[in-house]
């Protein structure tokens, strides 16, 4: 049951990846998928991929999680390239299948593109994997903190987030529950044409929403009775902290976009 | 004399304009340091007591007065300092994502500074005997480990009473036992007020005195060997009376004398023992 209950695809581990600042995290993550798509030539592709390559092994994460995060999007990968290999008429003609002619500037096109979504996609899942989602939450509150002065709910939402992560684990063990009690009232899950097991799900989820909501109010009153008044006034315990390995990788990450901006045509 | 800390002057209250009184003038008084214990069965008005002294519900008639401060809207965030409570479900009262994010909560929602915040983390989870489950997600925890984690909570902003809402009655016999030990040993190194809510007549036992309620008002008040005693009138208004007090009235009818109401195995024990030298 245990492993049912890990909440994202968080990789526990101690390397330089995982403890950087989630916010050098998440803003280098940010332009980094801005500038994937300024590249345009082999050498500025390759300078991308080495500094992904290099953050995958420094992060010590097995490969294996990378390929499971890639998955379920092998099948766009694929067609992408296909779709631009087909489309594209430059270069010399490579050779017919049925009645496309495959030309040499559309391959080198199809792996591109093929290329870009793999490295976006890398590096996002990157994130969640050495980040907790907890992490994250901290970090996207900081990072949009500015907003505040335009009245976005930073602080409400930043709860919100920590709040429904805290108790999907609790509803996840509630459900287990209720379909346990409603099987053993003759409620079944798991046979029958797709209509009716759709409407199986509704004696699951009537239940499960009635406790949800009575578990909020519950909760809504334990947090008030313990002072809660809203962001304001209010100190955190998690802190975040901007250390020598953080502004060192953003020296590394600067360079890296210099160096494609020099090397791009 | 020692100094009031609670005090219900005359208290009514109803959930709604067409719904039947909950509290019917009641009035009372808890003092500094003690432990008081409010029994009743379900719908007795036990829990609204709760929820009035922390400014949760307001009474339409009466006064609240914790610490001389009477309980308003604009004195609920001075109140909610002094009074600290613990809910009956372990689940839908822990707020944090793990054991120390939780017990920090109330601390960040009053301006600790953060190596304040860090100090009393230690004290606390060491109170109640879990500083091994700092970085503990709550569903790893069991429900008992759970209540303990909300008593540190509480006791983490120094409050002058804490308040415990029926928090074992969702608690295996064992749980509840750990959390009745653990209530004890803070009470003893704190000076704490303590109050706690319960049907059951078991819990009551370690209390310095006894409120009783019975359909929003005050039934009786004593120390817990007068309430035990009281066997029929309890039985009236639905609480079970526990083995011990049970067997002491059939022994009582069988014609043998006990010097006092016991309270538990061993005050009985110690009764028959000594019974032959007696007569």
């Amino acid at each position: 049951m245990n492993n049912a209950l890990v909440i994202g695809q968080y990789v526990p581990g101690n390397s330089l990846i995982h403890r950087l600042d989630p916010r050098t995290k998440i803003t280098i993550i940010f332009f980094f998928v801005f500038i994937v798509f300024f590249a345009n030539n082999f050498w500025s592709y390759a300078i991308l991929t080495v500094f992904a390559l290099a953050s995958l092994f420094t992060s010590r994460v097995p490969i294996r999680f990378i390929l499971k995060g890639l998955m379920p999007v092998w099948f766009l990968i694929i067609f992408t390239f296909i779709l631009h290999m087909i489309v594209t008429k430059e270069g010399t003609p490579v050779f017919n299948i049925f009645t496309f002619t495959v030309y040499s500037g559309g391959i080198l096109q199809g792996f591109a593109i093929s290329m870009r979504f793999f490295l976006l996609i890398l590096v996002t899942s990157l994130l969640t994997l050495t980040t907790t989602p907890i992490e994250i939450t901290d970090a996207i509150e900081e990072l949009l903190h500015p907003l505040k002065k335009v009245r976005f709910p930073v602080h409400e939402l930043a709860l919100m987030m920590s709040i429904s992560l805290r108790f999907i684990p609790t509803l996840l063990q509630e459900t287990e529950k209720i379909s346990k009690a409603q099987a053993s009232r003759g409620v079944d899950f798991r046979t029958g044409p797709i209509k009716e097991r759709v409407q199986a799900v509704v004696p699951l989820l009537v239940p499960l929403f009635v406790s949800a909501f009575k578990r909020a109010e519950e909760l809504a009153m334990a947090m008030e009775a313990r002072g809660y008044q809203g962001g304001q006034g209010r100190t955190k315990l998690r802190e975040l902290k901007i250390g020598k390995r953080d502004i060192f990788v953003y020296c590394l990450f600067i360079g890296v976009v210099i160096g494609l901006l020099f090397i791009r045509n | 004399m020692r100094s009031k800390l609670i005090e219900f002057r005359n208290v009514s209250f109803r959930y709604g304009e067409e719904q039947p009184w909950v509290l019917k003038d009641c009035s009372f008084e808890i003092y500094e340091n003690e432990w008081v214990a409010i029994i009743g069965h379900n719908g007795s008005g036990k829990s609204t007591i709760a929820k009035l002294m922390n400014g949760l519900l307001f009474p339409q008639r009466g006064e609240i007065f914790i610490d001389q401060k009477p309980v308003t809207p604009d004195t609920i965030w001075e109140v909610r300092k002094d009074v600290g409570m613990v809910f009956q479900n372990p689940d839908n009262q822990f707020v944090g994502t793990t054991v120390q994010d939780d017990v920090a909560f109330g601390m960040e929602n009053r301006g600790f500074t953060r190596t304040e915040m860090l100090t009393r983390l230690e004290e606390v989870l060491a109170a109640v005997g879990m500083p091994a489950y700092r970085q503990t997600e709550p569903h790893r925890l069991s429900g008992g480990q759970k209540q303990r984690v909300a008593i540190a909570s509480v006791l983490a902003v120094s409050p002058q009473v804490i308040i415990l809402d029926e928090a074992t009655a969702m608690l295996d016999p064992k749980g509840r036992q750990r959390i009745m030990q653990t209530i004890k040993d803070v009470q003893h190194s704190k000076d704490i007020t303590l109050l706690t809510i319960t049907h059951d007549l078991h819990e009551i036992v370690q209390a310095d005195r006894v409120i009783v309620m019975n359909d929003g008002q005050l039934w009786d008040e004593g120390l817990p060997r007068e309430v035990f005693s009281k066997k029929d009138g309890l039985k009236e208004i639905g609480l079970d009376t526990p083995f011990i007090s049970s067997l002491a009235e059939e022994l009582k009818l069988a014609g043998i004398s006990l010097t006092q109401e016991p309270l538990n195995h061993e005050e009985l024990l110690e009764d028959l023992w000594t019974l032959h030298s007696r007569t």
